[in-house]
């Protein structure tokens, strides 16, 4: 029998040059993102189910999806 | 999900928008839309408005998202950068001064009132059905003029970024969004690390 490896996604902000406008949290289905201290925003990684919305929304193209091991 | 009342501020946008349009005085009711986001990044630390009350935002959200006018596209690395953020800012900044130089120099009689909407700081449009007089001083006036013009130049340039990247390009170089984040930074006790994935 194979061993089944499970593959998750994960969003991620590169938060030296987020600009904390706040467009990811709007779109998160989950509520995942917060803005901290209006400096960054940063994902729950318990939460994010790395759907993608947030990267696709961001207009400053910070946010990136990546795939994690379970 | 139950829609709150914040998420309908952009009617109110493109009503400030659209009465500017019949007199120049509502004009004044836009330094709303500076004293609120600094204020709650000086008392709270946060940017609260970018993240729950700014209309504007609503609003190119609404057009490119929903409406679906904008390429969302990515927005270019220069457009992004912190020098491009910064020196915006500060440009924005100076043409903003010397509209608070313009309407010192009416209100000082120095000058007359010029009826004119400058847009992108360059071409002057005519306006003057939007003032007929008042009992104010036309220093006030003057500054209403002014300050629509700003309000108009930023709405445009939104609107040409809205279509061309993404809905929401203006937030990267709002020089109201950069100027609460650089408060909130200043306030804030922990600096972010640039991630390396």
């Amino acid at each position: 029998m194979t061993a089944i490896t499970k593959r998750q996604r994960r969003a991620e902000v590169d938060r030296a040059v987020c600009v904390a406008c706040g467009c990811c949290l709007k779109v998160c289905p989950l509520s995942a993102i917060e803005v901290y201290r209006g400096v960054y925003a940063r994902v729950d990684q318990r939460r994010c189910v790395g759907c993608g919305m947030c990267a696709g929304e961001c207009p400053a193209g910070v946010i990136s999806v990546w795939e994690v091991q379970a | 999900m139950k829609k709150t009342w914040n998420e309908y501020l952009w009617i109110a946008s493109l009503t400030y928008m659209i009465l500017g349009f019949f007199n120049i005085l509502f004009a004044w009711l836009g330094l709303l839309c500076f004293f609120f986001p600094l204020g709650i990044a000086i008392v709270k630390g946060t940017k609260g408005y970018c993240n729950h009350y700014c209309g504007r935002s609503q609003l190119f959200s609404l057009l490119g998202n929903r409406l679906g006018l904008s390429r969302k596209k990515d927005t270019p690395r220069w457009m992004k950068s912190k020098a491009f953020r910064y020196g915006f800012l500060v440009f924005f900044f100076a043409m903003f001064f010397l509209m608070l130089w313009n309407t010192w120099l009416v209100f000082a009689g120095a000058q007359n009132l010029k009826q004119v909407v400058t847009l992108l700081w360059t071409f002057k449009l005519p306006w003057h059905w939007a003032y007929r007089g008042t009992l104010f001083h036309p220093g006030v006036a003057q500054f209403a003029f002014g300050f629509y013009s700003v309000m108009l130049t930023s709405t445009v340039l939104g609107l040409i970024t809205m279509a061309l990247f993404r809905p929401r390009s203006w937030c990267v170089y709002c020089p109201m969004g950069t100027m609460t984040q650089l408060i909130c930074k200043a306030k804030c006790p922990q600096k972010p690390r640039r991630h390396v994935p």
